[in-house]
């Protein structure tokens, strides 16, 4: 899909390969130099993305594509380590991303707690629908950047 | 029961489960599914000892809130125990590191 991206994965929509996405990031941070804690919550960033795709734009069909890109923003150097970009496709069904939000945390229930999660992992978050169909998820992290509220529309 | 669960130890007051491995949307359904069961059987405190856990998704969290949900309408209590520091950061992240009780090992569990 793009030549810009370091690493590409194509996974079909089942949850069985959350794990897949997961330890893949995971591996490609950790060579950039991020902490265990770091990159444990990294890999969670990505499982609830994915998973957001699967449950919510396939609404659970098993046969979909999804796609995850990664690729480092620059070098890691001795005072951080390099920042990085995710990108998570799909040809799900479209949506507002203004609609895409997290929900008051203050109400303890089961489930919709991923758009939080990923907002509160990752420094930048937005959502956009994708002209070929299908929507964009863009997930940036710059450790060197101070931390701040995510100014696009979350899933 | 499903290999999610490896251990299962009444208590004076209710039971305690053991879970093993990796919880996300691949397995917090049949989580789910067990918990459902093993409460219907044996009401009051249950203790689920996540010490063979390395990690939880929200899936998996959400079945645990339902689990709680359920123990507090039957008048029961829900303990977590043996978190890893991957699967606490969830909890922290989501700000349920205080609605559920959560110690450190089983004994503590057993008194909290």
């Amino acid at each position: 899909m793009s030549e810009d991206f370091d690493i590409e994965l194509r996974l079909l929509s089942q949850p069985r390969y959350l794990c897949v996405a997961r330890a893949a990031v995971g591996a490609a941070v950790e060579k950039l130099g991020y902490s265990d804690g770091l990159c444990g919550q990294i890999m969670l960033a990505v499982d609830e993305a994915v998973a957001n795709v699967i449950r919510h734009g396939y609404d659970g069909r098993a046969d979909q594509p999804i796609w995850v890109r990664f690729r480092p923003t620059g070098l890691p150097d001795e005072a951080s380590p390099a920042g990085f970009v995710i990108v998570i496709d799909d040809l799900a069904k479209q949506v507002d991303p203004a609609v895409i939000k997290s929900r008051d945390l203050e109400d303890v229930r089961p489930g919709g707690i991923g758009v939080h999660i990923i907002q509160k992992i990752m420094d930048h978050v937005s959502y956009e629908p994708r002209p070929e169909g299908g929507m964009r998820l863009t997930m940036i992290k710059n450790p060197t950047a101070p931390r701040r509220d995510s100014t696009s529309s979350e899933r | 029961m499903s290999d999610l669960i490896t251990s299962q130890q009444p208590l004076d007051d209710g039971f305690c489960v053991g879970l093993t491995g990796d919880i996300d949307l691949s397995r917090s359904p049949q989580l789910r599914q067990d918990l459902i069961q093993l409460t219907e059987q044996t009401p009051g405190r249950l203790v689920v000892d996540m010490t063979e856990v390395p990690y939880m998704d929200s899936s998996g969290v959400a079945t645990l809130v339902e689990a709680l949900q359920r123990q507090r309408k039957h008048n029961g209590k829900m303990v977590l125990c043996g978190l890893q520091p991957k699967v606490l950061s969830i909890f922290e992240i989501a700000r349920l590191d205080m609605v559920f009780t959560i110690v450190e090992d089983l004994d503590a569990a057993k008194n909290a």
